[in-house]
């Protein structure tokens, strides 16, 4: 039932159709690009821009290669954001989306911390910054388009090359396997199966990733496939025990050694404010 | 009795004092209407800054001296430190406000402030971060409530409160707990993305265990300033006998660092030269290992300058940690810079100059620090003590 999309790097052209789409369908602002030294304006996804498509110009011996990466939330089985946030303004749904509730179920519970952007594990949530109350921003998956009319997102339906393809994630893995089993030239890896314990967006490509832009280790490892959730509840999970136990540890303390040690003393006697009448040697 | 009286002597430090906080209003005002965007330097690389690097993590953890004295003094009834108990008490409740005033400036969305309180996100590391700092404000609030009404008489309350305050406490203790340790465990989510000479799945073990050895050495540096404001002598045999606790604690957590960085098999990396190399090593060295010796030296923790020394390196030494948590250990893989934009700077200066004028108005109207005569009595276990004379003049 959870639904999915692979991504297949050789077969994009770098159009933008999907970046076109996806700003029309969500009613995003415009923003000014800048001149720069690549080909990615904007760069980056933000608050404005739910997906871009990065430019690779990969060199292999002689050979140059144009390689396009569609950029975006990737939809994790078991979203960090989800977990991270203490509003549980994030929501993973049956059919595969991520979502965010105040904008998109009006639930607005949201304080705006901004603890997702730093649990992300992809850098994906973006914040209205411009905004004197701003709210969480990134793709939906289109949950509206999927949810009422069972449509595909508007990035994919934009799609002319079949660079994007949308479907049941189990489906779409086998088949993702099947084309790399089939071609010699592709990387065998499919990014997004176990990385940070899984995420409904899937990448194949015929270029290393860590090439592509795509976090394949970190710090000389393989980045995590255990998921984000799974860190912060192996020490969550403990709280009640501390809460309790601690406790019961202090008590006990403290009406042992309160025996021993008793000896009279009046706390209020003890103390007294600070004359400040008498000598006024404040620095 | 007749200490109705308030008193506030206004000299021209706290005159600056003042014209700090009230620069720190208009950049509140400022703040609420404009949206973080033109007021601080943050942005989707860095959600989190100076507010909630510093304010927060720092002020939960500099205020850790509450709940360390609150457990030496009040759960084991070590009663020769009773003449800091409630200096301690005071900072620590004004850092707890100090970081709930820049965690409401720091979010974005202020006017939902309150749905967290109705919402039970408990899968969240910040949910129980929120949930333990509210409760234990209150908590303080309710245990200096009792030094209030000896203040303010109002007899009812005192006997309502009365009763509860040993619950209070083990409460004061265990909420800190939890809380200093959850701030640490907030950052379990930036696996592979904090260096890993901090990243660690202890990290919430590093982080309750540092606030609570800083208790000490905090309480050591307050008790100093204040002894100098005041002009009067400073406590040298308390703050002497707590170098064995903060030292012993050093310890284990020098241990404990090295043998957690050895099974994850990261040692090699605070030699490798990086800019996040060196600032382990410092933090390590200049901040937990000479610290170590100096309290171990009795020559020099008996002097004053010795164990203030020793004790500022602590206290350095915590918000140094925090620091390489959140801006040194992210820098890398963040890829970008930050640096707080002076608006960011103003508030922050404006709240920690309220925080010592806060400081020295309670201390100067309610019974904080111990009777000077008694001093030397004080110390032996606080016995007795003749009728208090009257303060106001």
């Amino acid at each position: 039932m959870s639904k999915g999309v692979l991504v297949d790097v050789t077969r994009c052209v770098g159009c933008r159709s999907c970046m076109v789409a996806c700003k029309s369908w969500n009613d995003l602002p415009a923003n000014k690009s800048e001149f720069a030294n690549n080909w990615d304006s904007p760069g980056k996804i933000n608050a404005n821009n739910w997906t871009v498509v990065n430019s690779y110009i990969i060199e292999q011996g002689d050979d140059l290669k144009w390689r396009f990466v569609k950029k975006q939330c990737m939809h994790c089985l078991e979203p960090a954001c989800e977990s991270a946030c203490f509003t549980h303004s994030f929501v993973k749904t049956k059919e595969g989306a991520v979502i965010y509730k105040p904008t998109e179920l009006d639930q607005d519970y949201c304080v705006g911390c901004r603890y997702c952007m730093i649990a992300c594990p992809f850098g994906v949530p973006s914040f209205q910054w411009d905004k004197p109350l701003p709210f969480v921003q990134k793709c939906k998956f289109c949950y509206d388009r999927m949810k009422e009319e069972g449509m595909e997102p508007a990035c994919v339906t934009a799609c002319l090359t079949g660079a994007l393809q949308f479907g049941e994630r189990d489906q779409l893995l086998a088949e993702a396997r099947q084309r790399i089993d089939r071609d010699p030239n592709y990387i065998k890896q499919i990014y997004g199966e176990k990385e940070y314990g899984g995420t409904s967006w899937l990448y194949i490509a015929d270029v290393p990733f860590e090439q592509l832009g795509f976090k394949t280790e970190a710090f000389g490892k393989p980045v995590s496939t255990k998921s984000i959730p799974t860190y912060t509840w192996d020490a969550l999970k403990l709280t009640p025990y501390i809460f309790v136990g601690w406790g019961a540890i202090l008590t006990a303390l403290h009406l042992y050694t309160k025996r021993r040690a008793e000896v009279a003393h009046n706390e209020e006697e003890m103390y007294e404010a600070v004359n400040t009448q008498e000598k006024d040697q404040e620095e | 009795m007749m200490q109705k009286k308030w008193t506030f002597k206004i000299t021209p430090f706290r005159k600056a004092l003042l014209a700090m906080v009230g620069v720190a209003v208009l950049v509140v005002i400022y703040r609420l209407i404009m949206g973080l965007g033109p007021v601080t330097n943050l942005s989707d690389d860095w959600p989190w800054g100076l507010w909630i690097g510093f304010d927060l993590l720092c002020g939960i953890a500099l205020a850790g001296g509450g709940f360390s004295t609150a457990l030496i003094v009040h759960v084991l009834h070590k009663d020769k430190y009773l003449p800091i108990a409630r200096a301690a008490l005071l900072t620590s409740l004004i850092g707890y406000i100090i970081a709930l005033i820049s965690l409401l400036m720091d979010i974005g969305r202020w006017n939902n402030f309150w749905r967290p309180f109705f919402y039970w996100g408990y899968h969240s590391v910040l949910f129980e971060v929120f949930r333990c700092i509210s409760l234990y404000t209150t908590v303080q609030l309710l245990e200096f409530g009792d030094i209030f009404l000896e203040k303010v008489k109002i007899l009812p309350l005192k006997k309502i409160l009365k009763p509860a305050l040993v619950p209070l406490t083990i409460l004061g203790i265990v909420l800190p707990t939890l809380h200093q340790s959850s701030l640490g465990s907030l950052y379990l989510v930036t696996v592979d993305r904090l260096y890993p000479l901090w990243w660690s799945t202890l990290i919430p073990f590093f982080f309750v265990w540092s606030a609570f050895f800083l208790g000490p050495a905090m309480v050591t540096i307050e008790g100093t300033l204040a002894s100098r404001a005041y002009n009067r002598k400073p406590e040298l045999p308390i703050f002497q006998s707590l170098t064995k606790v903060t030292m012993w604690m050093l310890i284990v957590y020098l241990i404990i660092k090295i043998v957690d960085l050895n099974s994850r098999g990261v040692t090699s990396m605070a030699f490798n030269g990086s800019f996040e190399s060196n600032m382990f090593l410092i933090e390590m060295i200049a901040f937990i290992i000479v610290p170590i010796i100096m309290y171990a030296i009795p020559s020099i923790r008996t002097k004053l300058w010795g164990v203030v020394t020793a004790s500022a390196l602590v206290v350095i030494g915590v918000i140094f940690n925090r620091m390489n948590v959140v801006f040194t250990g992210m820098a890398g893989s963040v890829g970008t810079s930050y640096f707080p934009s002076i608006w960011e700077w103003l508030l922050t200066i404006g709240m920690w100059s309220g925080l010592v004028l806060v400081y020295l108005f309670v201390v100067e109207n309610f019974p904080i620090l111990v009777k000077e005569e008694e001093e030397d009595e004080a110390f032996s276990a606080g016995t007795g003590m003749t009728a208090g004379k009257s303060v106001e003049a």
